[in-house]
């Protein structure tokens, strides 16, 4: 039976098929991972990155960048399920690679971390860009913040920056809050406001601008503010995710371990936030974290159990939907208060917000309306940090059959008093005509 | 009128004429089917055009179930798609239930043909009962002559051949036949005063009414004929007969249509269909089997007719406020007439005189009432309670003012002078002819004919469609002339002959008669009808007695030839011109014959290649083909009744790609169909229809501004295209790679090269092209996995070595 319904979701969301390809359905976390990097040298100064990925059952392959048997796919078949991109200085990959099929590769429904810094090759920023991300066209350029920079004995241009400005979301960042800072160091980026799919994670503060540190500042910068992102992630349509980090070393195992004091703050941290951040990231981008699945979309007539082919106007029926969210180990249910169906012919007739019993199952009941056609049920559960939950399910509704309108009304009456008369009177005539002579 | 002539020889005349009106007229059955037989033997047994293949659909659906299951069926979601549409109530079901039980009669039958067949075959063989059913009006007008002349001519009368032959499975292939066999009762009826035909008239008409929606025409035009009557002073019982049972019949017709329309609204109301029309025929074979009490009826149902006409007539359904009116004024006047002849038997003349100025003062008071009730119910609806299509049938330009789906169905324009000739050939000559004889005697049969004839000769002129029920009358008309004339050669023929006339020596004349061509051969038969009626044809004598011998003779000749002429050009018509399935083209050029697959290749790609659930748009016209033969639900379909729906789809064609995506998306679309003839130069395609779907489109979403695709009031799509026309998805999809056929982009129909010759599109992929791009088959692409940064590709980096290679694959910008 679930196998069932199974395959009628796999029917019904036509996007999940492509995710299937991407991932084995039931485990949804990567597993196998390639790592480029600029030279190998990264591999021991982001150990700390790299172990706790280890610890968490990936299976890492380091590569460099340039290595001409570099490939992601044999036979057709990719051979990672994510890339984690360390190599910002790289003008050409080595192999078959590019960045055409990198975003090939995204969009096959894999996940990729890029991170960026200040000598950031146009190739690296070609990707972010097609991603959805423009990092700040000057290639001299750094954040700087005059006002939230971290308070450092051999920085004085302020471009080590300790910020706090998180984006809101448990799913995305744990459910754990990051007390310290995140130190960073490196280029801003801003994203495309059009598109729905990126995110700010850590945005600069207001006071944060992107120019040449080096250099006196000629013309006002063209990145400021909080329109600045230092680290962003997107979700494409098909639940890829794709991690972008203006900077490199804010992996490294020297932020990993540093501590951290605001300017003008007080509070120092023993140890700022970068590993906090960075790791619960890395589990959300590796679908550790927040990927829905939909199973068992039912409906039926109230008080009967099989599904029927075709509606009738004005029958009530029930909905029902099971979601579970991915916990990186198995699949727990999904409680939200907020998930709503719609019964849609060109526009939604019916919205409802389904109710909960907290394992899972979502359910409504509903009458529909006095309207007859080719309806779908459909959830459109779009959330930050959530997969998208695109079901969509078509049901014909038929009008009344002839023998179900109500007889005997009260409008009718006359025409029954005509037929019944004219009988009568008709038979009245006849006798009277024939017998009368 | 009783003839003394007992003899041998009369009778045996009598018989043999009967023998021979028999065997002629099942000649011209054979004909008439075997006429329409061309587009079987030079195409293949199908079905035809666009709308038969929904009829052809119904019809199976409807053989899987019993008849109450169609009437209710909701050909779920393979009709129009989000809007789903109930077949019984949407549907004349004649046409079906005809097949269908010709189809079971068959099998039980052990003949085993497929519904198919059935189907195809069942125009032709309607057209033969149509041809019987012009003989017995015709005769009942003018005699067996004029009937078996008229009859030959129908059968291969040019227009209706158009709509009947093997495969056009369409309402008109019944309807035709059922419409003149409806007005040879009403005749029999009026000429006979039974009440029996009366009852068959109701019947027929009943089976007319269920089959198209031409049946307005029967019930307008049979009001006018007893109106005329009356005010000609020819009002009888025997007109009161052929009259009420049927405008009783016309009160449970329109139950069946509010049902119908009640069924449409969706609104949950009174009775069901099914018993509607079984009252319905009660009612009527009660009411005509009973007596005049019967009147009690209609006025009641007439009541309830008009207030539930008011209360659907801005639903628009054809012409009912039309034949209310016409139905109550003429049923109210035929009663007042009745029921004065009837006072006048009863009354002294003086008495007589107080009555009427009684009755007259009253009735006038009355009638000013029952007046204004229906002036001010007319008043206050919309439209005022008339439909488009009947508004457009009185005033020709109301449809390409207002209602551009109508004015965009081509056989709803106006005809030209050529499809008169084409269509009814030298019968248009003859017409007039026919209708003169018709004044000598005017009978009531007679007058009704030439009516008949005004009226559709008016409406054939308003739309071309309606040819079709001008062909019959023309027939008919053309028949009684044709039939007169010969009547008037021959007896000078033979008048010449003989030195001394006289009307018995007409008989033994017969066996020297030399004409050996078919109608000459009825018109002998016709003398023999004659002699029965000696005062008619010794008129006729008397006048044409002046001519010589040959000019009768050439005159002879000369209708003759007129005849052969008329052979010649309907049997080109049927074998050249009509017998084209549309679905299957073929072309001449010098080195053969070329045949055109390219609609049924692209069908058969669609059943093929795409989901069961795809949903297809394209324009309406190819709607019910895609139904049919694809198999996949389609956005509109050749029912036009929902407007707004056929605009939405009109407004995306005429749209740029991105907004056109965003309105196919928001439909479920998955495919695009559009037809090209710019290769093969086939000029009935999209680009040609598309001035339509701007109006249709533009009526509903103002957006779409006509000006906007035309430069000097014309359509273009050559090089002075408008920016809108040449950005618009139909050009783009019509037009998408079409340089690279020739180099140019020379559009063969419109013959020009077109504006824009290379350009990509960004939200849709071409899928498909037939084999003569007559049929192109696009799908939507899905929307981008990732959105773009604002960043543009600079050209100073697309110039350094690393990335010259990634802009060239990745190249953004259509339009270079």
């Amino acid at each position: 039976m679930i196998k069932i319904s199974l395959c009628l979701f796999l029917v019904s969301v036509p996007f999940f098929a492509i995710i299937c390809s991407a991932f084995s359905e039931d485990r949804p976390t990567d597993r196998r991972v390639l790592v480029l990097l600029d030279d190998f040298a990264i591999k021991s100064s982001h150990s700390i990155f790299f172990k706790s990925l280890e610890t968490r059952g990936f299976d890492l392959d380091f590569k460099l960048a340039d290595d001409p048997k570099l490939a992601l796919q044999r036979y057709g078949q990719y051979l990672y399920d994510a890339i984690v991109l360390f190599a910002p200085t790289i003008d050409r990959f080595g192999g078959s690679v590019d960045a055409a099929s990198l975003l090939e590769f995204v969009d096959s429904g894999h996940d990729l971390i890029l991170a960026a810094d200040t000598s950031a090759s146009d190739l690296i920023r070609e990707i972010a860009v097609e991603c959805g991300v423009d990092f700040d066209e000057d290639p001299t350029a750094m954040v700087i913040d005059h006002t939230n920079h971290a308070v450092s004995e051999t920085e004085g241009h302020h471009t080590l920056i300790a910020n706090d400005d998180f984006v809101n979301s448990e799913v995305i960042l744990g459910s754990r809050k990051i007390e310290a800072p995140v130190l960073f160091k490196g280029i801003g980026h801003s994203i495309n406001p059009s598109s729905s799919l990126v995110t700010k994670v850590l945005s600069a503060s207001p006071a944060a601008y992107s120019a040449n540190p080096k250099s006196k500042l000629s013309s006002p910068p063209t990145l400021i503010g909080s329109a600045i992102s230092l680290v962003s992630v997107v979700q494409a349509r098909n639940n890829a995710r794709i991690l972008i980090s203006g900077s490199l070393t804010v992996f490294s195992d020297r932020f990993f371990r540093s501590g951290v004091q605001k300017a003008g703050s007080t509070t120092k941290h023993e140890k700022c936030g970068n590993e906090q951040f960075f790791v619960e990231l890395s589990k959300w981008v590796f679908h550790e974290r927040g990927h829905l699945k939909a199973v068992n979309v039912r409906h039926n007539k109230v008080g009967e159990t099989d599904e029927p082919s075709m509606y009738r106007i004005k029958d009530d029926l029930e909905y029902s939907v099971e979601v579970y969210e991915w916990s990186g180990s198995s699949w727990e249910p999904y409680v939200a208060g907020d998930m709503q169906v719609q019964f849609y012919m060109m526009s939604p007739y019916v919205l409802k917000t389904l109710s909960s019993n907290e394992k899972g199952l979502y359910y409504t009941s509903f009458k529909i309306p006095d309207v007859y056609g080719v309806f779908q049920f459909k959830v459109e559960y779009q959330r930050l940090g959530y997969t998208a939950l695109s079901l969509s399910k078509q049901i014909p509704v038929r009008p009344f059959r002839h023998n179900e309108y109500e007889r005997f009304i009260p409008a009718a009456l006359p025409y029954y008093g005509a037929s019944f008369s004219m009988m009568s009177g008709f038979f009245v005539f006849t006798l009277v005509y024939l017998y009368t002579k | 009128m009783a003839t003394q002539e007992t003899s041998q020889s009369a009778t045996f005349r009598h018989a043999f004429g009967n023998v021979l009106s028999f065997a002629v007229l099942l000649l011209i059955g054979v004909m008439a089917f075997s006429i329409r037989l061309f587009s079987v033997i030079k195409y293949e047994s199908v079905i035809h055009e666009f709308d038969p293949y929904f009829n052809y659909r119904v019809t199976q659906v409807r053989l899987v179930f019993v008849y109450g299951i169609f009437a209710n069926s909701f050909l779920r979601d393979q009709f129009v798609y989000p809007l789903g549409r109930v077949i019984g109530g949407t549907v004349y079901p004649g046409l079906t239930l005809t097949a269908g039980t010709l189809w079971r009669i068959l099998n039980s039958m052990n003949i085993p043909l497929s519904v198919e067949t059935v189907c195809v075959f069942t125009a032709p063989v309607f057209s033969a009962f149509a041809s019987l059913a012009t003989y017995l009006l015709t005769k009942e007008i003018k005699g067996a002559g004029a009937g078996l002349t008229a009859a030959a001519l129908l059968a291969m009368v040019p227009s209706y051949i158009s709509r009947s032959v093997a495969g056009s499975y369409d309402n008109e292939a019944v309807a035709i036949f059922a419409l003149i066999f409806t007005f040879y009762l009403y005749i029999k009826t009026l000429n006979t005063g039974s009440l029996f035909y009366a009852t068959l008239n109701a019947i027929a008409y009943f089976y007319m009414v269920c089959s198209w929606g031409g049946y307005t025409f029967i019930i307008n035009l049979i009001p006018m004929h007893v109106l005329l009557c009356i005010v000609t002073g020819r009002y009888s019982p025997r007109l009161y007969i052929a009259y009420a049972p049927l405008s009783l019949n016309v009160v449970s017709i329109r139950m069946l249509n509010i049902t119908f329309r009640r069924e449409k609204a969706a609104s949950s109301q009174a009775s069901s269909l099914i018993s509607e029309v079984k009252l319905g025929i009660v009612r009527v074979v009660m009411v005509v089997l009973g007596t005049l009490l019967a009147a009690l009826v209609p006025v009641v149902g007439f009541n309830a007719v008009m207030t539930s006409e008011h209360f659907a007539s801005f639903l628009g359904h054809a012409a009912n406020l039309q034949m209310s009116f016409s139905n109550s004024v003429v049923f109210i006047i035929i009663h007042v007439v009745a029921l004065v002849y009837y006072i006048k038997g009863i009354l002294s003349p003086q008495m007589f005189k107080v009555a009427v100025t009684l009755v007259v003062s009253v009735g006038m008071v009355v009638c000013f009432a029952v007046l204004a009730v229906l002036i001010a119910l007319v008043a206050s609806s919309p439209t005022k309670g008339w439909s488009g299509r009947s508004l457009s049938l009185l005033d020709p330009t109301y449809a390409s003012k207002y209602i551009p789906i109508i004015a965009s169905v081509s056989e709803h324009q106006p005809p030209t002078w050529p499809s008169y000739f084409m269509d009814i050939n030298v019968l248009a000559f003859l017409v007039p002819a026919g209708i003169i004889a018709c004044f000598f005697p005017l009978s009531d049969a007679s007058s009704f004919a030439v009516l008949y004839i005004v009226t559709s000769v008016y409406f054939s002129g308003v739309m071309v469609r309606l040819m079709l029920v001008l062909a019959p009358a023309a027939c008919i008309m053309s028949g009684i002339a044709l039939s007169e004339a010969f009547d008037a050669e021959n007896f000078l023929i033979k008048a010449g002959d003989t030195t001394k006339v006289t009307q018995n020596d007409v008989k033994h004349e017969k066996s020297e008669d030399t004409i050996k061509e078919r109608s000459s051969r009825k018109s002998k038969k016709k003398d023999k009808e004659n002699i029965e009626r000696p005062s008619l044809v010794s008129q006729v004598e008397k006048r044409l007695l002046v001519l010589p011998l040959e000019t009768s003779v050439i005159a002879v000749f000369l209708l003759v030839l007129l005849g052969a002429f008329y052979v010649v050009h309907c049997v080109w018509a049927a074998a050249e011109a009509y017998s084209a399935p549309s679905i299957v083209l073929t072309s001449r050029s010098h080195d053969g014959l070329h045949v055109f697959d390219d609609f049924r290749e692209a069908y058969a790609w669609l059943s093929h290649n795409t989901e069961v659930d795809d949903k297809v748009a394209s324009w309406w016209d190819y709607g019910y083909q895609t139904t049919a033969m694809a198999n996949r639900t389609v956005i509109v379909d050749n029912n036009t009744w929902n407007n707004t729906h056929i605009a939405t789809v009109g407004t995306a064609m005429s749209s740029p790609e991105k907004a056109a995506w965003d309105i196919f998306n928001s439909l479920d679309v998955k495919y695009v169909l559009v037809v090209f003839g710019g290769l093969v130069g086939y000029p009935s395609d999209d680009i040609n229809k598309f001035l339509w779907m701007v109006r249709i489109g533009g009526g509903v979403f103002p957006h779409i501004k006509e000006p906007d695709y035309l430069r000097d009031g014309q359509y273009r799509i050559d090089s002075q295209a408008t920016p809108t026309m040449l950005n618009c998805l139909m050009y783009k999809l019509s037009y998408f790679r079409f340089v690279e056929t020739d180099g140019r982009g020379f559009d063969r129909v419109r013959n020009t090269e077109i504006g824009k010759k290379h350009f990509k599109l960004t939200h849709f992929e071409e899928v498909f092209t037939t084999h003569h791009w007559m049929v192109r088959i696009y799908k939507l692409k899905s929307p981008r996995n990732r959105i773009r940064g604002k960043t543009k590709k600079s050209k100073s980096k697309s110039g350094t070595s690393t990335s010259s290679k990634r802009s060239g694959t990745r190249k953004k910008n259509p339009w270079q």
